[in-house]
């Protein structure tokens, strides 16, 4: 047994524990923060991502030791920092995420969110394939990426006032855009889920019964 | 159109939402909020009381006799427990079809990881310890370990047949005869959230399971005969699914509630991510063969297709997996004269299983793969050939099922064709690949498929699963279903159904957990059966909750009448729960003897367009660019509609160039996510989805299954477009750069006298009859 002295979150706290445990394993089975998940062990999948001073770092690789004297953020501790940084309702990168589709399963969410919210904070304007390159350690499953994609390009343009691109199958609306009043989520509409795909007459049969036409 | 007219926002007071109106919208899913804050409680982040950790003792063979099991090492440790087949309560198996699947090998083993030996312990780290120290001596047999070994001496776990039309005739009028042979690989599940159970005696001495799952009731089911006893099971929050967490949790289910019984305390399983990818399922690897004539005019006049299927070392699944392989294997084409045969053989690897498509994507692999070879043999290009051929409304199945509503083949064709140009470019690449001056090494690929929604055949009718809707306050109606979120959004998918049948905003509809002390068997939670079969039903159920609030006068008209009839109804009868159940259409039979009649009620219809770049030194492959077209009924949450269309496809993808599992003697040479890749956020092309309703009538508002349609085309699109950047004929998934080296070594290259002389000379069929 070892004591740790962790500062997570905010907090400078004092933990006992196995001296080869790894940050994860204290996080998850000595600080009850698990948020962080436990996805393949050995630092592939990106599940057990935290910020360390700012960096997103794979807490199933990093020896709990080793953390000690470093600002440790998990995912718990986003949504604190945003109200404490002045910020009111949720924090935009993780509001964006829920809006977005960007979770599925949300296991893979904790990691892609915090590596998500350390290039928004290094690079104010990154391109997709920057984004693409920050989330690459990050596995998800479900999505498709497309909408994590999209996420952190609707949290980039809400943070500057941008318009955000709709998304394809949305042709008629964006779903994304600001309603009037500002901060009340709309519901995304179906509304014209068809419309502008230039779908060409195809011979009449198959249609008959499409009521998009 | 900026702005959101029309339709609704999330917090508006009820009393400003229109009727019927949350299908179409995307409200927040329900778990949304505590998945971002990592607040979600997945298996293994609940905590118990006295809590121990289970661990299980694997085979190192694929094939051996058990000779001795020595635990006193591992007994040395106090407080270990280890369980063996002779410590069961009940009959050793886990009951799904054939009554084959051992819960603990009992004198052999038949695969690697073969779960031989349960062990319990006070923590995760003395557990996996006393699992070291569990000796078992094995004499090692001599295993079949592929497809190609099966066939010599054929063990055959499932076989069906379809046949329709006169296939003699039909290849007599025949222009052309063109034959192929397409092989698929295993392909792993990959949920990011390995396998985990927990199993606790209650306060009252009942069994509880919690775990990472998609059918509460088979688990329930498989755990009551081997305990003799009621079983409570109830879902975690489960970090995805696809199929993997099918079947397999029964046998995690039974582990866990087997050692929990033993030490009188809760116990938790959890697998570490080597251990499930070598002994949980996979998708069955296959092998199809086509023979397929085509007429003068360019159209399909007879199809004869043999489907393998390796099912690996039990039962399980395998005859419902070859079934749905069977009735997809012709593809979305009308075929007046068809013969399918499929057997499932046995092998010695871990049983294959319910995977995302359920066998659809590996026979539409060989179709849409053989429909690409007779386009270049006629001279035309895929898209025209598919346009010829796919289904139209009045068409016939190979079943003999008149497609008599929601056909959408052409109409995802033309969306695709309009969206990409894909005729032209197509043309441009084959032309500058045969001129010599294409090497770039870009390529385009399409495919069609089809995907029958809910469970084949009369599946529905013999469940007759039963829904319950529930008043139990004036403003929430509960829902109570045993469907499963493993991520899909049916929580609030089906919270939008409802909530329109009822006339209600979703935030006074409530869907409980499922557990089975709480909600009737409405079935598990698979074959793209959740929203158009389960939502179904929760419709009527709404509707028949709506009349008879109403106690013989008029239904409400807003939902402040809703509260007001509703409070009323409590306060003089207490809660209202309505059931109803399943009820086929009418005239939807199937014969499963025959393989004739309705095999689905609805299809969903789907185009992928795969646009690549191949490196002209490393033959990888990147996929650039994905237009997904798709015929989903009704978008009822376009949000997540478009996610499973997407997630979907992207699996697919891997399936088709990049997800590589190989055994050498049934043992997975792959079983680490370094090992085994998956498509990363560098790996995924930007998706352009268009969603398509027609409407059928089988579904709520319209809507048809869409979670395994994208599966089945992803593949055969993407290796379509590395032939067409390469020249290498593909006929084998994964496509990966060591595959179509061989494949290039070998010849196995286009140049129209290539493939002219192959399908003159006919394949050689080795291995197949």
């Amino acid at each position: 047994m070892r004591v740790l002295n962790l500062t997570v979150n905010g907090d400078a706290t004092e933990v006992a524990a196995p001296a080869h445990w790894t940050l994860l394993e204290v996080l998850r089975y000595r600080m009850g923060l698990t948020g962080s998940k436990q996805g393949c062990d050995k630092g592939d999948c990106g599940a057990c991502t935290v910020l360390i001073d700012g960096e997103p770092q794979l807490s199933c690789l990093t020896v709990a030791a080793l953390a000690e004297g470093h600002e440790i953020t998990t995912i718990e501790g986003l949504l604190p920092a945003h109200l404490r940084a002045g910020g009111e309702g949720p924090d935009p990168v993780q509001e964006a995420f829920d809006r977005c589709g960007a979770l599925q399963c949300g296991f893979c969410q904790p990691g892609m969110i915090l590596s998500a919210r350390a290039l928004l904070s290094e690079n104010p304007a990154p391109t997709r394939d920057e984004i693409k390159a920050a989330l690459s350690g990050n596995l998800c499953r479900c999505t498709g990426y497309t909408q994590i994609y999209q996420a952190v390009e609707l949290a980039l343009a809400e943070a500057t006032g941008a318009e955000p691109a709709s998304p394809s199958w949305a042709p008629g609306e964006n779903p994304w855009a600001k309603t009037p009043e500002g901060n009340a989520r709309p519901a995304v509409g179906a509304a014209g889920l068809t419309e502008g795909t230039g779908v060409a007459p195809s011979g009449g049969d198959s249609r008959t019964n499409g009521k998009a036409h | 159109m900026r702005g959101n007219q029309g339709t609704l926002r999330r917090h508006e007071t009820m009393a400003h939402i229109d009727h019927g109106r949350m299908v179409g919208t995307s409200p927040a899913r329900t778990d949304g909020a505590q998945k971002v804050r990592g607040l979600c409680r997945y298996v293994d982040d609940l905590e118990f009381d006295g809590l121990w950790h289970g661990a299980t003792v694997r085979s190192p063979h694929a094939c051996a006799r058990i000779v001795a099991i020595d635990a006193a090492a591992a007994l040395a440790d106090p407080d270990v427990v280890v369980l063996t087949a002779r410590d069961l309560p009940g009959p050793n198996v886990l009951r799904l079809i054939a009554d084959d699947w051992p819960v603990l090998a009992d004198g052999r083993v038949n695969h690697f990881a073969e779960p031989v030996a349960l062990v319990a312990a006070p923590t995760r780290e003395r557990a996996r310890a006393a699992v070291g120290r569990v000796e078992v001596r094995y004499e090692v047999e001599r295993g079949i370990h592929d497809l190609d070994q099966a066939l010599a001496s054929p063990r055959i776990l499932a076989s069906c047949r379809i046949e329709r039309g006169d296939l003699e005739a039909g290849f007599a009028a025949a222009t052309h005869v063109v034959e192929g042979v397409y092989d698929t690989a295993h392909q792993e599940h990959v949920y990011i959230e390995p396998q985990g159970m927990v199993a606790r005696p209650t306060a009252q001495g009942e069994l509880e399971v919690i775990g990472s799952l998609q059918c509460p009731y088979y688990v329930q089911k498989a755990l009551a005969l081997l305990f003799d006893e009621p079983v409570r099971v109830r879902q975690a929050p489960t970090g995805g699914g696809f199929g993997g967490k099918e079947e397999f949790p029964d046998a995690i289910a039974a582990h866990a509630a087997l050692l929990a019984r033993r030490v009188g305390r809760p116990v938790k399983i959890v697998y570490d991510r080597h251990e499930d990818m070598q002994a949980t399922p996979k998708r069955h690897p296959s092998r199809v063969r086509h023979r397929t004539g085509v007429d003068a005019a360019g159209k399909l006049c007879a199809m004869e297709i043999e489907v393998i299927l390796d099912g690996g070392a039990y039962t399980t699944l395998s005859g419902v997996v070859l079934s749905r392989a069977v009735l997809h294997a012709g593809g979305a084409y009308a075929c007046p004269n068809v013969r399918i045969e499929g057997r499932a053989l046995a092998t010695n690897t871990v049983p294959s299983g319910a995977f995302r498509g359920f066998g659809a994507p590996q026979t539409q692999f060989a179709v849409e793969r053989q429909m690409d070879r007779i386009a270049r043999l006629i001279g035309t290009d895929p898209l025209t050939l598919r346009e010829r051929n796919a289904y139209r409304l009045g068409d016939v199945t190979p079943t003999g099922q008149v497609l008599e509503e929601s056909v959408s083949a052409l109409e995802c064709l033309a969306a695709a064709q309009a969206r990409t140009d894909f005729k032209r470019r197509w043309h441009e690449i084959e032309d500058a690949r045969a001129s010599g001056e294409g090497h770039a090494l870009h390529g385009i690929g399409l495919a069609l498929s089809w995907h029958g929604a809910g469970f084949t055949g009369e599946g529905e009718q013999r469940m007759r699963s039963p829904v319950r809707l529930a008043l139990v306050a004036p403003d929430c109606v509960e829902v109570r279903v045993a469907a499963c979120d493993f991520g899909q959004g049916t929580t609030i998918v089906l919270s939008q159904i409802v909530a329109d049948a009822l006339g209600l905003p979703t935030e006074m509809v409530r869907v409980v957990d499922p557990d089975t002390s709480k909600v009737p068997d409405s079935g598990p939670t698979v074959a793209s059966r959740t929203v158009m079969v389960v939502g179904g039903i929760l419709e009527r159920a709404g509707r028949r909750l709506v009349r008879e609030l109403g106690q013989g006068g008029a239904p409400p008209a807003s939902p402040a009448e809703f509260v007001e009839l509703a409070r009323a109804y409590l306060t003089q009868h207490g809660e209202l729960e309505v059931e109803e159940r399943f009820e086929p259409a009418p005239g939807q039979t199937f014969d499963e003897t025959t393989y004739t009649g309705t095999a689905y009620s609805a299809y969903g219809w789907g185009v992928h367009v795969a646009e690549v770049r191949v490196d002209a030194d490393t033959l990888a492959t990147r996929v650039e660019r994905a237009t997904l077209v798709f015929d989903v009924g009704k978008a009822i949450h376009p949000v997540l509609c478009a996610g499973q269309v997407e997630g979907g496809s992207l699996q697919a993808f891997g399936f088709g160039h990049l997800e590589d599992l190989r055994l050498s003697e049934g043992r997975p040479l792959q079983d680490s996510l370094s090992t085994y890749v998956i498509p990363t956020a560098v790996d995924a092309p930007d998706f352009d989805t268009i969603l398509i309703e027609n409407p059928t009538r089988s579904g709520p508002q319209g809507a048809k299954g869409v979670g395994e349609l994208p599966m089945d085309g992803g593949g055969p699109a993407l290796v379509a477009a590395i032939e067409n950047a390469t020249g290498i004929v593909a006929t084998r998934a994964p496509a990966t750069p060591e595959v179509l080296l061989e494949d290039l070594l070998a010849g196995r290259t286009l140049g129209p006298e290539a493939v002219a002389g192959a399908l003159q000379a006919g394949e050689p069929l080795e291995g197949l009859r």
